[in-house]
């Protein structure tokens, strides 16, 4: 049967494809345990492995190192004094332009921006992905069919006309709001106030939402698509309507799929710098802009193991989440891949 | 057939007209079908023959082209399920596994608005009719197939309806515990005397439990009858062919002046019930069930008698399946499990025209 | 029937069971809760495609303006030595990326396949950049390539004096560069497609081949690479739409430097749009990205989908 979303299903088959990494290996067994072939086989490994860590490494040398000793020259030489003063000063006072006050209004930012993302996002998708999977009509298929070849558009396609939909959007709801507020109070001038959704927090909370969005409703839309359709008309039978079936049946059973959506929101907002850059203002900026200002500013003497430090500071939120969540994120990432 | 244009009292549920389509395809097409109060029927068929989505629409979880559903007298054809006065027992037993055995048998009423005093008192009596008492706490996951399904069928049970649905609610289980929970069924039918719709491809279910039997083809019903009525009337070639294990023999030929021939063989149907007062002669295929043809010594008392030759034998136990072939059509008997037959041996054998059935050739239907 | 029930019964129902509800409002809430998702899929990916697409062809500088020039824009974007330069920087960066990324995420996938101890520990440390942005890759891997404390600085002070590795500075060899840190952080993500895709394979054909005698890296070469056929082709559409947005990566490691040797599409469509007050050129050059996008998925499309069809 021509199924107009079936673009979405060859992604969804890679859904299930990636709990099979908890299979264990098919390959064939290594004979022996020092034969060379496996010499070769860990050799290689530890080898790669290197060059994956080193990075790593290196950022964690350089950031508890003092200056002096960096000019010595050797960024791969641990330290020989340890100090955290480039945290402190990565954190408290590090400058971009004027400001300096440190990475920690970015990451206060990055903390505003991303709760309400990740709450709005993962709401609007779950909601849709139920009702794209259980209540299908007709033509919610083909808009689901636009939504995800809308991942594969670059940014870069719809970063203007959604400026300008912001901005006309705020403009509007300022209009609304001001004809509308005398209504419910007295107060003098407590009507001035205007919506601005371009250049603001909220406006990039939509703006990660409407982008987060493809990826979601994929991911939800496959996983209710998963729970048997008999459990869903049994309540029916049962007189639960549209709501009731979402938050009754489905939600309790969708945790780890909800961890797994969060996941990677969380990873994929945090780390996002072209939106930031483009809906914020200066001091809005997330964390990864102020990063990027920060190290890659022109003016004064480069301290690396400040820019190090930073650089840590601000992977660390990712990191941390990826070595505590394991397997989760990769389920994640697998279903995030499509994102691109 | 006229009698299913007027509404009437003593049915429970009315089918008028009803289409459905996917797209182009026809699942549903003009089916009319009247279900009596309190009666057990069976939809039978094999998979894609459209009985689920019949169900399915007297559930109204599905929504029709065209046509009226009517329950108790009612138009429900585009109500909510919920308000349809039905209790759904599936396949899968569909049981929310986040909530308890009790939670899964309440929720309906919950939704219902039923008051708390009230729920207690219907999931008790279910409990207690389905001998799940024990288990009220327990969560689905904790139950065996057989009490999952026993919790499923009260889940119906509780909503107090008038008529209950099943989509082929055994088929997940296996044949012992098959056998027992039909038994059970047929004694809860009897005991709450409400309506129930009941959709299998397996034929034994349909047999023992059905007051009468629907077999559908194609999205059609083929014949609408009691169990006996399919099985030893049945009105076309379809409906001979699907009942029946090992399925009938048949035999294609001519009638002629009431006598059916085909090759050697020469049928006089004396005895036979024609379906319409006046046959014509011309094609015609007979059919004749393994069972009901006559073997060993009372071969020789039946109307009819020849002589086949034994090709293969398979015992089963209970009994003997003899395959043979007769002008010139492979031909299954069954025999009496003790019966020594082998492979080569000439069998007499006798046959008897009254028991038989016979169709047109090319329509396929009773003559 | 319970009294109860009853009442329930008739707060709940709707007026007329018997009439075939107007189809836009039968079941109106899963509608209505599919607003956001229809809104953006038709207002802002559909809808500021093709507005993008339409402005395109207009001379708008700082605000976007209906004063049609046709092909102008395109014009005056293929006649840009930066363009052309980003052009040539993604085809180099975007063809070395595939086929590194491709080869280095199965050959690490096959060498994890094999009944290895500590596998867990070696993907754990092969994925853990792909959780990093490229903001932070850009940095350390800036960091690293610096020329006289990162990797040429210690070359030389082990005694190689005339030793010569300093990607970031040298026009020539600057995708290279960011090749490096771009491969670092995404070929984890696919060892991780490609070690699934080995997982699905039945352990039969590897009893099979051992049976019939055939060498491993035959087995992977002939049987096991062409039966994965459908896990590298979603990995080469992975690759090439990660390619094609390459931006914050060029931003944080050169900045499109030295000179303009590493500036990519993606970066000339933001100068234009947000820092050039040259919008249509910046629609234009970006109208270009969303063709190269259409190039690369319509036949992949086509195969998945044409065969789909067919069998």
């Amino acid at each position: 049967m021509a199924n107009p979303a079936t673009l979405a299903s060859t992604f969804a088959a890679k859904q299930p494809v990636h709990d099979r990494l908890d299979d264990g290996p098919h390959g064939p067994r290594p004979k022996r345990s020092f034969s060379r072939a496996n010499i070769f086989l860990y050799g290689t490994l530890a080898l790669v492995s290197i060059y994956y860590l080193l990075p790593l490494y290196v950022m964690l040398v350089t950031s508890v190192k003092g200056m002096p000793e960096i000019r010595m020259g050797n960024v791969f030489a641990p330290p020989m004094e340890v100090t955290f003063e480039p945290w402190v000063k990565a954190w408290a006072e590090a400058c971009t332009g004027v400001n300096c006050d440190g990475l920690s209004r970015g990451f206060w930012n990055s903390v505003r921006i991303l709760i309400p993302s990740v709450l709005l996002s993962i709401t609007i998708a779950l909601i849709s992905g139920y009702a794209l999977s259980k209540w299908k009509f007709k033509g919610s298929e083909t808009f689901f069919t636009i939504l995800i070849i809308g991942a594969f558009i670059p940014y870069q396609v719809m970063l203007y006309p959604i400026v300008i939909m912001l901005r006309d959007t705020g403009g509007f709801l300022t209009d609304i709001w001001q004809a509308t507020c005398g209504v419910f109070t007295s107060a003098e001038g407590s009507c001035r106030g205007r919506i601005q959704l371009f250049g603001s927090l909220s406006g990039l909370v939509i703006v990660h939402s409407i982008f987060g969005m493809p990826i979601l409703v994929l991911l939800f839309r496959n996983y209710f698509a998963s729970i048997p359709d008999e459990l869903f008309k049994a309540a029916r039978v049962d007189g639960a309507g549209f709501w009731g079936i979402l938050f009754r049946i489905m939600l309790p059973m969708s945790m780890p799929i909800l961890v797994v959506a969060m996941i990677l929101q969380v990873t994929g907002i945090w780390n996002d710098f072209l939106f930031g850059v483009v809906y914020t203002r200066a001091e809005q900026y997330p964390m990864t802009v102020q990063l990027n200002n920060i190290v890659n500013s022109v003016q004064g003497v480069k301290e690396y193991n400040v820019n190090m430090a930073a650089t840590l500071l601000t992977g660390l939120v990712p990191l941390t989440i990826y070595f505590f969540s394991g397997k989760l994120f990769v389920r994640g990432i697998a279903a995030g891949a499509v994102k691109g | 057939m006229n009698e299913m244009t007027k509404v009437d009292a003593g049915h429970s549920v009315e089918i008028r007209h009803l289409d459905l389509q996917f797209g182009a395809v026809e699942v549903l097409k003009d089916l009319n079908l009247d279900i009596h109060e309190g009666e057990f029927l069976v939809l039978l068929g094999s998979s894609g023959c459209g009985k689920s989505t019949l169900l399915n629409c007297i559930a109204g979880l599905l929504e029709v082209t065209a046509g009226q559903i009517i329950i108790k007298g009612k138009n429900v054809t585009w109500a909510e399920p919920s308000e349809r006065g039905i209790g759904m027992v599936f396949q899968s037993y569909a049981l929310y596994p986040q909530m308890t055995v009790k939670g899964n048998l309440s929720f309906g009423l919950k939704n219902a608005r039923v008051p708390k005093a009230e729920i207690e008192k219907r999931v008790a009596r279910a409990a207690e009719i389905l001998q799940i008492e024990p288990l009220l706490d327990r969560k689905p996951g904790a139950l065996s197939g057989g009490q999952r399904q026993r919790v499923a069928i009260g889940r119906a049970l509780v909503r107090d309806v008038d008529v209950f649905l099943f989509d082929e609610p055994l088929s997940n289980l296996d044949a012992k515990l098959r056998a027992e929970l039909r038994v059970e069924l047929k004694r809860l039918h009897n005991q709450l005397e409400n309506t129930m719709i009941y959709v299998t491809h397996d034929q034994v279910e349909a047999m023992t439990l059905a007051d009468r039997i629907a077999i559908m083809r194609g999205g059609k019903i083929m014949q609408l009858g009691s169990p006996d009525e399919i099985y030893n009337r049945p009105q076309n070639r379809y409906v001979a062919d699907f009942i029946g294990s090992p399925s009938m023999n048949f035999i294609d030929g001519r009638l002629e002046g009431g006598v059916f021939t085909s090759g050697e063989l020469r049928l006089p149907m004396e005895g036979y019930e024609y379906a319409a007062p006046q046959v014509s002669d011309g094609p015609a295929t007979i059919g004749i069930r393994p069972e009901h043809v006559v073997t060993g010594e009372l071969a020789a008392s039946a109307p009819v008698q020849t002589e086949v030759l034994v090709e293969l034998v398979e015992p089963m136990g209970s009994d003997t399946l003899v395959y043979t072939e007769l002008a010139g059509e492979r031909f299954r008997i069954r025999m009496d499990g003790q019966a020594v037959v082998h492979a080569g041996d000439r069998l007499p054998i006798g046959l008897v025209p009254a028991k038989a059935s016979m169709f047109d050739k090319s329509s396929e239907v009773r003559l | 029937m319970a009294v109860a029930e009853e009442a329930g019964h008739a707060r709940r129902s709707s007026p007329r069971a018997d009439r075939k509800p107007f189809r836009l409002f039968h079941n109106l809430m899963p509608k209505i809760a599919l607003i956001p998702m229809i809104a953006t899929a038709l207002v802002v990916f559909l809808g500021g495609t093709l507005w993008t697409v339409v402005y395109s062809f207009t001379s708008s500088g700082l605000l976007p303006r209906r004063n049609w020039v046709g092909l102008d824009q395109y014009e005056r974007l293929w006649s840009s030595a930066k363009w052309i330069v980003s052009i040539q920087n993604l085809a180099l960066y975007g063809i070395f990326s595939l086929v590194f990324t491709l080869v280095i995420g199965f050959t690490l996938a096959a060498l994890l396949d094999r009944k290895i101890r500590f596998e867990d520990t070696f993907r754990t440390i092969f994925l853990y950049p792909f959780a990093l942005s490229f903001i932070v890759t850009g940095l350390v891997w800036q960091w690293i390539l610096n020329p006289d404390f990162g990797v040429q600085g210690v070359v030389r002070s082990m005694g190689w004096e005339s030793f010569t590795f300093n990607p970031l500075n040298d026009p020539d060899i600057v995708m290279f560069g960011l090749l490096i840190a771009g491969l670092w952080q995404g070929t984890g993500l696919i060892m991780c497609i490609m070690l699934a895709g080995l997982r699905g394979i039945d352990e039969d054909i590897w009893k099979a081949s051992r049976v019939d005698g055939i060498p491993t890296w035959k087995t992977y070469v002939r049987i096991i690479i062409p039966m994965m056929r459908p896990v590298f082709v979603t990995a080469v559409v992975l690759i090439a739409s990660g390619i094609i947005k390459l931006y914050d990566l060029v931003v944080a490691q050169t900045s499109g430097g030295p000179g303009i040797s590493s500036e990519v599409p993606a970066k000339y469509v933001m100068q234009t749009m947000f820092g050039g007050q040259n919008l249509g050129q910046g629609f234009a050059a970006s109208t270009m990205m969303l063709l190269s996008v259409v190039i690369i998925l319509v036949p992949w499309a086509y195969l998945e989908f044409g065969r789909r069809k067919r069998g």
